[in-house]
């Protein structure tokens, strides 16, 4: 009984499970294919000398990351520093205090933020922000900086995660019910302490999961970094110090050195915790998320 | 009063994630007339109406136990062609939802899928279909606009026209004026008792002088269960169960 | 009391306006700077010439290579991505109930792939393609970007189609169309323009990605001609230019730099324009 367009319509289902599934499996080849790759670094060095010795010297089979490693965090982390405060602030000004034109012409401002090349940030972080880290910032605290430094590389990043802090953050306040809002102003408390007390409160869960989202695309971020870190494989000790995250090590090396041994499966090695440590992100962030939805219900 | 059924349900079960919708509905709606299922909201209305032509399996988590016969054959068998069913029968929902796409198209869409192809043949009956909608008038100088151009009553006209134009049996409409202005729904409901002569209309109301105006043939649903159905006059006047006259005397809504 | 009250949330309100301010002044800076820097050096050459002997040296010549390299590598991965994600985005929402397992398996897959940093994708796509035989080619780069582009363009795809009423679904079902019908000739229809925003978004991710194409898509001079070429792309010429000691190579980036972000703009634009032509049919 099943009619001819029965039968195209079965069919296309199975093409398009076929291409869904092919798609939903990406992230497991790509787990599965960085594991393959850095199995034979992990098999010579154990992990504990990967994660904790800074002896970085390919050409004597010694792949300890640790200065990478702290690149990382050091620079993850200062831009936390800096975007975090920012974007909660302008989030909350946009969403309770803004006249309604600023908030809409700062939609497509976010936009166009968001939308930016790390590239262009790079160029920018190199023609602004180097120079301003080596002649203000610097000499301020009677220090001597490059410029390209862990400072320079967290500056840029923050600029680069305000967008999406901002925005998750002012939709989770747009989730919060008005009566919320009515109740608190109607026992007499101000806007701000109605913000500080009440919507702060509710909206916590939300903003860790903005903020944990922004930071995953801080940690992975590559080629801004990579311009105005300095790129030095030694741990730093202040944020005016240059660095080497893992992402700008992957970058710099990946596919021009691959004729010592071991070298490109210490990277891709660098590139499955990258991977993973994204995913943690993700999940935790997720797991954040889907509380205040089943709180809300 | 003798009929005879178009439409049948042995048995029909629903539930939605573990919790019954519909409870062991037995029923006949009769041919060529038009049938109302009345009943407070939530009590699973829509979910009967939707059952005609499995719209309810779209759902997540939904299980249908039990059949629907129309004309004789169990709609829910596998070897029925699922589309050649829902052709059978239009539907109408609360709100006109047009297809993303001209008037003309609109009416064109259902024939065309289903294998007419010629330009003078779908002309003529995008004519007919507008016309039997009571919308041909309106629309007939700007065939290629938007449909979404058209006022929500003359959108519920054309769903109704582009119902009818896949040529059904059965004309299915869940609570088809709520959405709209008085006006139009007494256009609407004139449209209906045109049609009748030609197709089974069964329509789902919660406004019970509309269920008084229009039906021939009455269902009271409660709480998922069929309290009791017949002919309208009968419902309306002497109802057998307790519950059913205190709905209709608005003891409980 | 009242007015320390006031103090309180005028000091707050003061940090808020400032940060707001911190915020648009980064963006309104770093434009600025672009097309400071940029315009300096811009020059009709930079766009309709290819580098000639001795470019990166401070020779004549422009990144034309460049500009077509990234249009066309970014253009093949996007078609590329739309052929994935598209038919994904359809058959989670209309063959799948929109909430079941497998629909939310396949969502928290383009999470967590729209999470991962595009150094990875470079990473994984070069092995891939050494694991394939491949060099580093136009081809290389289109495998990156399309794996790099797809769980952006099936996000923003998988919402549009999300918000497609119920009740139109069913309006098509009524009329005898198949679901493949239903997917392809309403639903894309009644989504258009989230297609049309999430096919610019992505290919704007796509051309401005320097991270995936740095080892998968090489260098060249030449506009590439055949899939098995390398290609130029337009943010590694900006970044290599950079690296030069050269004043005058270095302007050239800049100008080069005033290049993408002028297509990423106008990108943006168009995105908006489209979405507001396109909705005369969608009954909201």
């Amino acid at each position: 009984m099943a009619g001819k367009r029965s039968i195209r319509d079965a069919r296309a289902g199975r093409l398009m499970f076929f291409m869904t599934s092919a798609c939903a499996l990406i992230v497991v080849f790509m787990a599965a294919g960085l594991l393959i790759k850095s199995f034979p670094v992990l098999r010579a060095n154990s992990p504990a000398q990967i994660l904790f010795s800074d002896s970085w010297s390919p050409l004597k089979g010694e792949f300890g990351m640790l200065a990478f490693i702290a690149g990382t965090v050091w620079v993850t982390g200062l831009s936390a520093l800096i975007a975090m405060p920012v974007s909660l602030f302008s989030a909350i000004y946009l969403s309770e205090y803004a006249p309604s034109w600023l908030r809409k012409i700062s939609r497509p401002f976010m936009d166009v933020l968001a939308g930016i090349p790390s590239v262009v940030f790079g160029v920018w972080g190199i023609l602004i922000i180097v120079p301003l880290v080596r002649d203000c910032i610097a000499p301020f605290f009677g220090v001597y900086s490059s410029g390209y430094s862990i400072l320079a590389a967290s500056i840029v990043l923050a600029v680069m995660v305000f967008p999406i802090i901002i925005q998750i953050t002012i939709e989770v306040f747009h989730s919060i019910p008005g009566e919320l809002r009515d109740a608190s102003l109607s026992l007499g408390a101000t806007k701000w302490q109605t913000i500080k007390l009440v919507l702060l409160r509710k909206a916590l869960p939300g903003i860790i999961a903005a903020n944990v989202l922004g930071f995953s695309r801080a940690f992975g971020e590559t080629m801004a970094v990579l311009m105005v870190a300095g790129n030095i494989p030694a741990i730093p000790h202040s944020p005016l110090d240059a660095g080497y995250p893992l992402p700008a090590l992957i970058a710099n090396n990946y596919g021009e050195m691959l004729s010592i041994p071991l070298y490109d499966s210490a990277l891709m090695l660098a590139a499955l915790v990258l991977f993973l440590i994204v995913i943690m992100f993700n999940l935790l962030s997720r797991y954040i998320l889907s509380r205040i939805n089943l709180r809300a219900a | 009063m003798k009929e005879t059924s178009h439409l049948r349900t042995e048995n029909l079960t629903v539930s939605y994630g573990g919790a019954e919708a519909l409870k062991n509905i037995n029923v006949e709606i009769p041919e060529k007339q038009i049938t109302a299922i009345i009943g407070p909201s939530g009590c699973g209305k829509s979910t009967l109406l939707k059952s005609f032509n499995r719209l309810l399996e779209e759902n997540d988590g939904v299980k249908i136990s039990g059949r629907v016969l129309v004309d004789g054959a169990d709609i829910y068998s596998d070897s029925e062609d699922i589309t050649c069913i829902r052709k059978k029968m239009g539907l109408l929902s609360q709100r006109p939802y047009p297809l993303p796409m001209s008037i003309y198209d609109n009416i064109a869409f259902g024939p065309r899928i289903h294998g007419m192809k010629k330009k003078a043949g779908l002309d003529r009956l995008v004519e007919k279909y507008l016309s039997l909608a009571g919308l041909w008038d309106e629309v007939k100088d700007r065939l290629n606009e938007p449909a979404s151009r058209l006022s929500i009553g003359q959108q519920q006209r054309l769903c109704l026209a582009r119902g009818l134009a896949v040529e059904p049996e059965i004309i299915l409409a869940d609570e088809p004026t709520s959405a709209l202005d008085p006006k139009s729904s007494q256009k609407i409901e004139e449209e209906f008792k045109k049609l009748k002569s030609d197709y089974t209309i069964i329509i789902v109301t919660h406004i019970l002088r509309q269920a008084r105006r229009l039906a021939d043939y009455v269902l009271f649903i409660y709480l998922g269960e069929l309290i009791e159905h017949g002919p309208s006059r009968q419902i309306f006047e002497s109802p057998r169960e307790q519950v059913t006259r205190e709905y209709i005397q608005g003891v409980i809504s | 009391m009242t007015s320390r009250k006031k103090i309180e949330e005028l000091f707050f309100k003061c940090l808020m306006v400032l940060s707001l301010l911190a915020v648009m002044g980064s963006l309104v800076l770093i434009i600025g700077t672009v097309i400071y820097k940029g315009a300096g050096s811009m020059s009709l050459d930079m766009i309709t010439s290819t580098p000639e002997g001795g470019y990166y040296l401070g020779k004549k010549g422009g990144i034309l290579n460049a500009i077509a390299g990234s249009l066309i590598l970014t253009g093949i991965a996007t078609v590329a991505a739309i052929a994935l994600a598209l038919p994904l985005a359809l058959y989670i929402n209309l063959y799948r109930a929109r909430r079941s397992r497998f629909a939310e398996m396949v969502r928290l897959s383009m999470d967590f792939l729209w999470g991962i940093p595009s150094i990875v994708y470079g990473a994984f796509g070069f092995s891939v393609m050494i694991f394939l035989g491949i060099r580093a080619s136009l081809l290389g780069g289109i495998i990156a970007v399309t794996l790099l582009i797809i769980p952006i363009m099936a996000r923003a795809i998988d919402e549009a189609v999300s918000l497609v009423p119920r009740e139109l679904l069913d309006s098509s079902y009524s009329l005898g169309a198949t679901r493949f019908e239903a997917a392809f000739k309403i639903v894309v229809r009644q989504c258009l323009p989230g297609i049309v925003s999430a096919v610019l978004i992505a290919f704007g991710r796509g051309i401005g990605d320097a991270a995936s194409v740095l080892f998968t898509a090489g260098f060249s001079d030449r506009i590439p001609l055949s899939l098995s070429e390398p290609a130029a792309t337009l943010p590694l010429a900006i970044f290599f230019q950079l690296g030069t000691p050269f004043p005058e190579v270095r302007d050239r980036a800049y100008a080069s730099a005033l290049i993408l972000t002028v297509i990423i703009l106008a990108l943006s634009i168009t995105a908006r324009v489209l979405a507001s032509r396109f909705n005369r049919h969608i009954i909201k």
